[in-house]
């Protein structure tokens, strides 16, 4: 490991305390943000996230992160402050999911892929959707570089250099990392496409989307 | 360990290839429940769903249809979705369930997985969270006993209220069910409830740290030993012949999430999924009594649970397959537990 990541997690819930034990286990400093409605965020992560640590605020935490991850359910978003963003890297790990959130009428209209519609809240910040397409158990099964059945994480988003940093946090914490290039192409990250949801291989992944691979 | 079933109710497949009727999907369940308590186990839950294939909105009415022809099972919700409900209601229901039922009747309130109690009763999605923590609140305001006073946003205030009847025993037992939210452990611990988790994927060991954190936040609110309890519900199946289980099985789990896969854009199960699942560690608890009962112990090493249920009727599994597995459960898995564990004891709430 050349560099050792400090990571910022929006959410406190499945996927938010799955993705800051890989961060811990991989050595990075950890640090949440929960949810304004929760209280013991604390106490919560010493049990199911030993060693990350609750930030004192978001604007806090995003200040001190290599990249940031918002992983709180979909219907939550408008609890994230997206200002703080402006230049920071960050991950969306959001699905919107008509069938268990509701329908959002802005999405349906906009016709844009989810996280072309989050990015639209702070388009001054370096976004990067990954981490949506496998659940919280699968994404308990990272793996280190070389294992055979590692996993594959898609990633996509218009600024290389942050992508550059996402994948190499994505390697770090045990995925193989796949581009599949500008944040308009993540919609094929999204429910009901190829990927979604199947735990699969760096070559499988690839075969899945069609993509050639380097 | 107590050993239980629940169901959402199915539509049985008939031997001539149709199936029944969603009345006849209630009368089912009740013949299974009745089943449940002649072969011995201590738990029948009912959850709550809206959907053609799984037609047991009403759990309460299905649970005191059952209450006057059985003796000892506890009957239970699994889970009520009381974002969506009434309070009042529910616990009036529930009361009237344990007083036919002579003190068996138990809630679980949870948020479920589906939204279509929300269209259905005409509550607004958004307001998921307030709903949820506000009724949560309510139902546990009643519980405590008559008068009930009562302060919130989602619905008039309650002064001096009386809601009756009134369970023998002073209380009707209030489970908080989750599928694995930390947030859940820690709010049932903080609350003194007892835990239910629904656990349909994944490997169940790794639920020990939200067992751990509900006991942590149990302890830290002080809340009685006797409250502390959990409860784990997954699916499962017992067969006499392990392979043959898992055989038969198969078709019902794969054409129940394909289905909800199509509805939520995951993908359909595949075999090898399904053979992982079905293995030891999975979360699926399909197999003979010694492989099932192999798996409950080994589960009960990581989280301590101190009940075990199954949801078997997936797909149109027919009824004489489900009530040969819930047959099976009594008289072969809940020796080879007992034996193992030793017997629950009965727990009287204070």
């Amino acid at each position: 490991m050349s560099h050792s990541f400090t990571i910022g997690i929006f959410g406190a819930g499945k996927v938010g305390t799955a993705l800051a034990r890989l961060g811990i286990a991989a050595g990075n400093s950890v640090l949440v943000s929960g949810s304004p409605r929760h209280t013991h965020t604390q106490m919560l992560l010493d049990v199911v996230a030993p060693g990350a640590v609750e930030a004192g605020s978001a604007e806090v935490m995003v200040r001190a992160s290599d990249l940031v991850i918002i992983a709180v359910p979909f219907a939550k978003s408008d609890e994230i402050d997206y200002g703080l963003f402006t230049g920071t890297i960050v991950v969306d790990a959001m699905n919107y999911w008509p069938a268990v959130d509701g329908v959002v009428a802005d999405i349906e209209r906009a016709e844009l892929g989810n996280s072309e519609f989050i990015a639209m809240r702070n388009p001054r910040g370096r976004w990067v959707k990954s981490l949506n397409h496998l659940g919280y158990q699968e994404l308990a099964e990272a793996a280190a570089e070389g294992t055979r059945g590692r996993l594959a994480i898609g990633l996509a988003g218009d600024d290389g250099d942050a992508k550059a940093v996402v994948s190499a946090w994505l390697d770090d914490i045990g995925f193989d990392p796949v581009d599949v290039g500008a944040l308009a192409d993540g919609r094929r990250l999204e429910t009901g496409g190829a990927i979604f949801g199947r735990s699969l291989s760096r070559g499988e992944f690839a075969l899945s989307l069609g993509l050639v691979e380097s | 360990m107590q050993l239980g079933v629940y169901s959402f109710g199915s539509l049985a497949r008939r031997a001539d290839g149709g199936v029944v009727s969603s009345a006849q999907a209630m009368r089912n369940l009740v013949e299974a429940i009745r089943l449940a308590d002649e072969v011995g186990l201590e738990y029948f839950g009912i959850g709550e769903h809206h959907t053609e294939p799984m037609p047991a909105s009403a759990a309460a009415v299905v649970l005191a249809g059952a209450a006057t022809v059985t003796k000892r099972i506890r009957l239970g919700s699994s889970v009520t979705v009381l974002s969506t409900e009434d309070p009042v209601r529910v616990y009036q229901q529930f009361a009237t369930v344990d007083a036919l039922s002579n003190g068996r009747a138990e809630i679980t309130a949870g948020r479920g997985s589906s939204i279509e109690s929300f269209p259905l009763f005409g509550f607004d999605l958004h307001d998921y969270d307030r709903l949820y923590a506000e009724k949560l609140d309510l139902l546990l305001t009643i519980d405590r006993g008559n008068p009930v006073n009562w302060k919130g946003t989602v619905r008039t205030d309650l002064v001096d209220a009386v809601v009756v009847p009134r369970p023998d025993s002073g209380h009707v037992p209030i489970w908080l069910g989750t599928g694995g939210n930390p947030q859940s452990s820690l709010r049932a611990g903080q609350l003194g409830l007892p835990i239910s988790y629904g656990i349909i994927g994944g490997v169940p060991a790794k639920f020990a740290p939200l067992a751990d954190l509900y006991r942590r936040a149990a302890a830290a609110s002080e809340a009685p030993a006797t409250q502390v309890r959990v409860s784990v519900g997954t699916p499962g199946f017992v067969g006499e012949q392990g392979e043959s289980a898992r055989d038969l099985w198969w078709n019902e789990w794969h054409h129940t999430m394909s289905e909800l896969g199509r509805l939520r854009g995951f993908a359909p199960p595949s075999r090898t999924s399904y053979d992982r699942d079905t293995a030891p560690g999975g979360a699926l608890f399909v197999g003979s009594p010694d492989e099932i009962s192999d798996r409950i112990i080994e589960l009960h090493s990581h989280l301590g649970h101190m009940r075990h249920f199954l949801q078997m009727d997936f797909g149109t599994i027919p009824q004489r397959d489900f009530l040969r597995s819930i047959e099976l459960l009594g008289t072969e898995v809940k020796p080879r537990l007992e034996a193992a564990l030793g017997v629950e004891p009965e727990v009287v709430t204070s």
